[in-house]
């Protein structure tokens, strides 16, 4: 028995080590293709940031101090590499637009794009997955054609539209909404409370949401259709259990697998659609910060963000794996019995 | 003469399937098929895959696919036997025994499953005691399916039916996979169910086993009746009527002797069948 424990220990440990070397191979290989794009970018960071007349009226030696800043005169390779090693100790660097530290911009932006990407994960989590069970339970039926009508249309549809739709209608037109930005506008820091924000949050959270439904609820009602279908469901009926009984006994807990997984694999869809949704809103997060690091040629910054949504998206990834372990019989006793 | 539980009269079932474009076929898995079971016997129905054997089990039980239609008239306990009705006594009067650890939802341990979500404690206890009455050792109840043998999933299967009253258990196809030994002791829970007063109805496709328990066998071919005959019958092949089913009589081991080849040729009388019921 102690022996057989201290086995599991060992293979759960290996098995956590392995999963450390892929992220850490992930984050690098990301990091450089990342600093690749931006330096084959035909942008010029001076001609973005300083603008060509003011260039043009500049003396070579101010030019020359601007090239020095933005690091024009120094070859990828070693910039790149000294920004590894800075990294590697811990030390993101300093970002050239906001000529603040990068971990300390990071910071505020993932604060505020946190309740904003949280919402919008768990709505189109449990939306989906409440349609797509609604759907497959009676595969044809009225709530399946309506449902997956539904999911195909939103599917096919670019996530920045539905934010511009939404925009128009419930903050243009109904003035329900804030047009955007993430706090109101004038307000001092301190007088911000949690409410304003979340409220400031709701349009691009509900964007965000309804683009994401659509891939859950289609994957969940092919599940849920696969459990109807299945020899469990039948024997169960042949036992007189109410079909209320078979949903929520048998079918809620045989889809609820698979939609963890897929809930949590739908992380890097949700930071994806981010970056444009807030470019919509003017919401002032990480996804905004990306397209303003990127477009001005802002490296350490643009790095930054992209290693901290990759680490994100990795350990979205790993939590399903380690539930998969947690939740499933066959995998947590399989190996013991 | 004991009590008529179940009599199926004229019992058809088909289904409407799609063919090509939007033409539209029905296509008959039973046809016209009559049988009884009566309180305290064994029924065995016995044929090859596809002769229908399941798809009579899941009429009577009223779980039929929905593209399935049924004709004929069934009667239970000497009432008919609607869909209504059907739903009202399954899993309680009318007990279904299905093939293979399949059937049990995999995620859900098998106490729970025998006990059918109507768990007060006394039903756990029934549970447990049913179990125990079966061989399974105790703590069994808390183990999930894809933990148990074959064997015991076949236990656990019977136990679902035991745990209620029934006046009917269907058993479909209740043993293959198991080793003649295992396969016999399970044959004689059905038969202790038989004595405690229930009609069985035995679907196989093992003609020796088949005879081992029933009193009487009813042989399909085809999703048609083709022979009903008491078991007795099968250790003299003068008192069956039908070729195909002296054929399957002359197929068991036992009752095979060097001769037998020329008196009887299956290939013969199989093609004869195929053109007879088109299938």
């Amino acid at each position: 028995m102690k022996q057989e424990r201290q086995n599991r220990l060992r293979h759960g440990g290996i098995w956590f080590g392995g999963q450390i070397l892929r992220a850490a191979a992930l984050i690098v290989l990301v990091s450089v293709l990342a600093f690749f794009l931006v330096s084959v970018s035909p942008i010029d960071p001076l001609q973005t940031n300083v603008g060509q007349a003011a260039l043009g009226a500049m003396s070579r030696e101010q030019i020359e101090k601007l090239e020095a800043y933005w690091g024009v005169d120094t070859p990828p390779t070693e910039r790149y590499l000294s920004w590894a090693f800075d990294f590697l100790r811990g030390d993101m660097g300093v970002s050239l637009l906001y000529r603040r530290p990068v971990a300390e911009i990071l910071a505020e932006k993932l604060g505020n794009s946190v309740w904003l990407l949280l919402s919008a994960w768990v709505c189109s989590g449990l939306f989906g997955f409440f349609l797509g069970m609604l759907a497959g339970h009676r595969r044809g039926g009225s709530a399946d054609r309506f449902v997956t009508g539904l999911s195909l249309v939103v599917a096919s549809t670019p996530s920045f539209w539905i934010a511009m739709v939404l925009l128009l209608t419930f903050a243009v037109q109904l003035k329900w909404f804030p047009i955007g930005l993430g706090v109101p506008i004038g307000a001092a820091s301190e007088a911000v409370s949690l409410a304003d924000r979340l409220y400031h949050a709701a349009l691009p959270a509900a964007s965000l949401s309804i683009a994401g439904i659509s891939s859950i609820a289609l994957h969940t009602r092919e599940k849920m259709i696969e459990v109807m279908e299945s020899e469990y469901i039948l024997f169960a009926r042949a036992r007189g259990e109410s079909e209320v009984c078979l949903i929520l006994r048998h079918g809620f807990r045989n889809i609820l697998l698979p939609a963890v997984t897929l809930q949590f694999a739908s992380v890097s869809e949700i930071i994806g659609g981010s970056v444009l949704v807030e470019q919509v809103f003017s919401y002032p997060g990480l996804g905004q910060a990306a397209v303003t690091a990127g477009l001005g040629g802002d490296v350490p910054l643009l790095l930054g963000i992209t290693v901290l949504t990759a680490a994100v998206v990795f350990s979205g990834n790993l939590a399903a794996n380690l539930l998969y372990h947690v939740i499933d019989p066959r995998i947590r006793k399989g190996g013991t019995e | 003469m004991e009590k008529e539980i179940l009599r199926i009269e004229r019992l058809s079932v088909s289904f409407s399937q799609y063919g090509r474009g939007l033409a539209r076929r029905r296509l008959s898995a039973v046809e016209e098929l009559s049988l009884s079971v009566y309180a305290g016997e064994i029924v065995a129905v016995v044929g090859s895959s596809g002769s229908g054997k399941s798809l009579l089990a899941h009429a009577v039980m009223g779980i039929l696919p929905y593209n399935g239609r049924l004709e004929g008239r069934i009667w239970f306990n000497g009432e008919p036997l609607t869909q209504k009705r059907a739903a009202k006594l399954r899993g309680k009067e009318l007990c279904l025994v299905p093939q293979n650890v399949s059937y049990l939802d995999p995620l859900m341990r098998v106490g729970e499953q025998v006990t059918g979500g109507r768990s007060s404690p006394s039903r756990r206890g029934k549970c447990k005691s049913v179990l125990a009455g079966y061989g399974l050792e105790a703590g069994v109840e808390r183990k999930y399916p894809f933990q148990l043998s074959g064997g015991m999933i076949r236990r656990i299967l019977i136990s679902t039916a035991v745990m209620e009253t029934p006046k009917l258990v269907i058993a479909d196809e209740p043993t293959p996979g198991l080793h003649p030994e295992a396969a016999g002791r399970v044959m004689g829970h059905f038969k202790e169910i038989a004595k405690a007063g229930a009609g069985v109805l035995l679907i196989t496709h093992d003609i020796e086993l088949a005879l081992l328990t029933a009193d009487r066998v009813v042989v399909l071919y085809g999703g048609r009746m083709i022979e009903e005959a008491p078991a007795s019958a099968f250790s003299d092949e003068t008192k069956l009527s039908h070729p195909y089913t002296r054929a399957l009589c002359r197929s068991m081991p036992k009752n095979w002797n060097p001769d037998g080849e020329r008196l009887c040729d299956t290939g013969d009388i199989l093609s004869y069948m195929r053109k007879e019921y088109g299938r």
